[in-house]
């Protein structure tokens, strides 16, 4: 596949593959990932992978960006996207979610958008696995693909200044957990009790990019046991390499 | 001298532990942060004896007072924010001895927007993730994730060796200036700006407005326009100061506290060696921008790298006077009383318009 390699400042350089939101393209930013890690470049401090390219940062007193360059346009050559059989073997998280309720205030306004009931939003938001894209914007948020359009539905008007973290919600069409307390303006239709982020933990994020996200509708009965379980730090998040 | 507090008796406008930055975790999400002006983080570093990306305390818009519990040698670089160590103005870009029980207070800015406040041995308080920067935002590093409050004690680490009083050489000092020229690396989404929009950019002076904080500058200033209105991208990743463009065509400056990835496309990047002014620039502050090859901005980079890291610090030492009795006539002349009053030297002495080369070694009180 087609990719540019441009300056992003004097300190870092960007590893383009085209510009759109997809599986394959994604596969190959974090391909490359992978590979300029195996690589050990000389002055290469930090990598972050995004939807469809690799940001490589770099000390310019170790190298430049010619130079880097050069390395990054060998190994950009040589990815490849995962084989197909590859492809569809993900780790799938499965995370529980309280729908509705005091948890998903918003539920109700997502359906009513959608005309549809609540639980038919439940069923289609819980009947998808979505892709995790990248982390980004706060610690540990996943950008997940793959919503259905039948549960598309606009920002609130007027951003909560505070939401819990655990919050799982819809902006346009697109679907994510908050994982700390933040203000947002998503419409939030449930809970999570199990905590993306922890900064003791390692790696500090719960799901990583590659792996894919399906919820799991449980009661806030349920919620509220497994979030004691996750208080106590006895709760292991539930992932199985999954064929898809 | 040994290791003790600072006790925050006002965090004023704003406070906070800031260190090089959380490097590494930004695939996470998690924000780089650190001090805003990292060349003032480094030569106060230099200043009291620290490798150059130890923790300081650095101090928004004044008002902030910090009390030390033992004798420390610090030095306040940055902003010139009206420092004050029990009354008496502090020397600016020097390392001194602060006394135990001695206070140090900010008044407002007068020249820069945030000072530093460095510490022989450190600020050491806990590190989070490799770093004891403060990311308010995401609640991680300083003492508790947030921004510092009165009552606060930040342990301070011991220093490595006895530290001397220096000071930094006047070539090596910021220009403060209301007119910035600020070097622009372009890319990596020019082509997301018509052509006038671009040149819009590089011939125009913006403003900084009073919406500017840790996470960018917000410009004012004509309107860059994008091609097809589109100033959305699909989200990538950001760096210090990237300059992105969101839809009112206005351009921001993103900083330290940015968050990891943004959706506005960014029309450059300003080069190093412009960043520490921007960090300073208060609101009203009017910034122009030039168009920089990277291989220039690497160039000018690694030049003020290199003279930061390795341009020699003079010595800063309080003079201390001697009568000197020649032949029965007293001359008073003045030492250094650095590193060691007690070392054995050789002075110049002009004695009746004689220059006379005479050792001094103490004798003992």
């Amino acid at each position: 596949m087609d990719f540019k390699i441009l300056p992003a400042g004097d300190a870092a350089a960007l590893v383009e593959f085209g510009d759109r939101i997809e599986p394959e393209t994604n596969d190959l930013v974090y391909a490359l990932a992978s590979a300029v890690e195996a690589a050990s470049i000389d002055g290469v401090v930090e990598l972050v992978p995004t939807y469809r390219s690799l940001l490589v940062q770099y000390d310019l007193q170790a190298t430049g960006f010619q130079e880097l360059s050069d390395n990054l346009q060998s190994l950009a050559g040589e990815v490849r996207a995962p084989a197909e059989e590859d492809t569809s073997a993900k780790v799938v998280i499965r995370l529980p979610v309280a729908y509705g309720g005091e948890l998903g205030p918003d539920l109700d306004t997502v359906a009513t958008h959608n005309g549809l009931t609540q639980q038919e939003v439940i069923d289609i938001h819980s009947g998808a696995g979505y892709r995790v894209f990248m982390l980004g914007f706060a610690p540990g948020f996943p950008y997940l693909g793959g919503m259905d359009e039948r549960i598309a539905c606009p920002r609130l008007k007027t951003p909560r200044l505070r939401l819990p973290g655990g919050s799982v919600g819809i902006a346009e069409s697109q679907t994510g957990v908050y994982p700390n307390d933040s203000p947002g303006g998503w419409q939030i239709i449930g809970r999570t009790p199990v905590r993306l982020f922890d900064s003791h933990a390692d790696p500090p994020a719960a799901i990583l990019p590659g792996s894919v996200v399906r919820f799991e509708p449980v009661t806030e009965e349920q919620y509220g046991q497994l979030k004691a379980k996750v208080d106590a730090g006895e709760y292991r998040l539930q992932m199985e390499g999954e064929t898809a | 001298m040994s290791a003790g507090t600072a006790k925050v008796i006002s965090p004023g406008a704003l406070s906070l532990v800031q260190d090089a930055g959380r490097l590494g975790y930004q695939k996470f999400g998690v924000s780089l942060s650190g001090a805003m002006d990292t060349e003032a983080l480094l030569l106060g570093n230099r200043l009291v004896g620290n490798s150059p990306d130890c923790a300081a305390v650095e101090i928004t818009f004044g008002g902030a007072e910090l009390e030390f519990s033992q004798e420390t040698v610090i030095a306040v670089t940055g902003g010139d924010l009206d420092a004050k160590l029990d009354g008496t103005p502090v020397p600016a870009w020097e390392s001194f001895r602060a006394p135990a029980g001695s206070s140090l207070v900010f008044g407002g800015p007068a020249g820069g927007m945030r000072a530093y406040v460095c510490a022989a041995g450190g600020i050491a308080t806990e590190p989070v993730l490799g770093s004891r920067s403060t990311h308010a935002g995401s609640g991680l590093g300083g003492l508790d994730g947030g921004p510092l409050k009165a009552g606060d004690e930040l342990p301070i680490g011991e220093p490595s060796d006895e530290p001397s009083a220096l000071r930094i050489p006047n070539g090596l000092l910021p220009h403060r200036t209301s007119q910035l020229t600020l070097g622009v690396v372009p890319g990596p989404q020019q082509d997301a700006f018509t052509g006038d929009g671009v040149s819009v950019f590089y011939s125009s002076e913006y403003t900084v407005t009073d919406r500017s904080d840790r996470q960018g500058v917000r410009l004012d200033g004509p309107v860059i326009q994008a091609v097809g209105d589109r100033y959305d991208i699909v989200s990538d990743a950001v760096v210090f100061g990237s300059v992105q463009v969101p839809g009112d065509g206005k351009p921001i400056v993103l900083l330290a506290d940015r968050q990891t990835t943004g959706g506005y496309a960014k029309i450059g990047v300003v080069a190093s060696v412009s960043l520490p002014a921007l960090a300073q620039a208060a609101p009203g502050t009017t910034a122009r921008f030039e168009r920089m090859t990277v291989q220039d901005a690497q160039a000018a980079a690694r030049k003020r790298m290199s003279d930061l890291l390795e341009t020699p610090l003079e010595d800063a030492s309080p003079a201390r006077a001697f009568s000197l009795n020649v032949s029965g006539q007293i001359h008073e002349i003045r030492l250094p009383n650095q590193p060691d009053p007690n070392t054995a030297r050789t002075i110049q002495v002009d004695i009746n318009g004689e220059i006379e080369l005479v050792a001094v070694e103490a004798i003992g009180d």
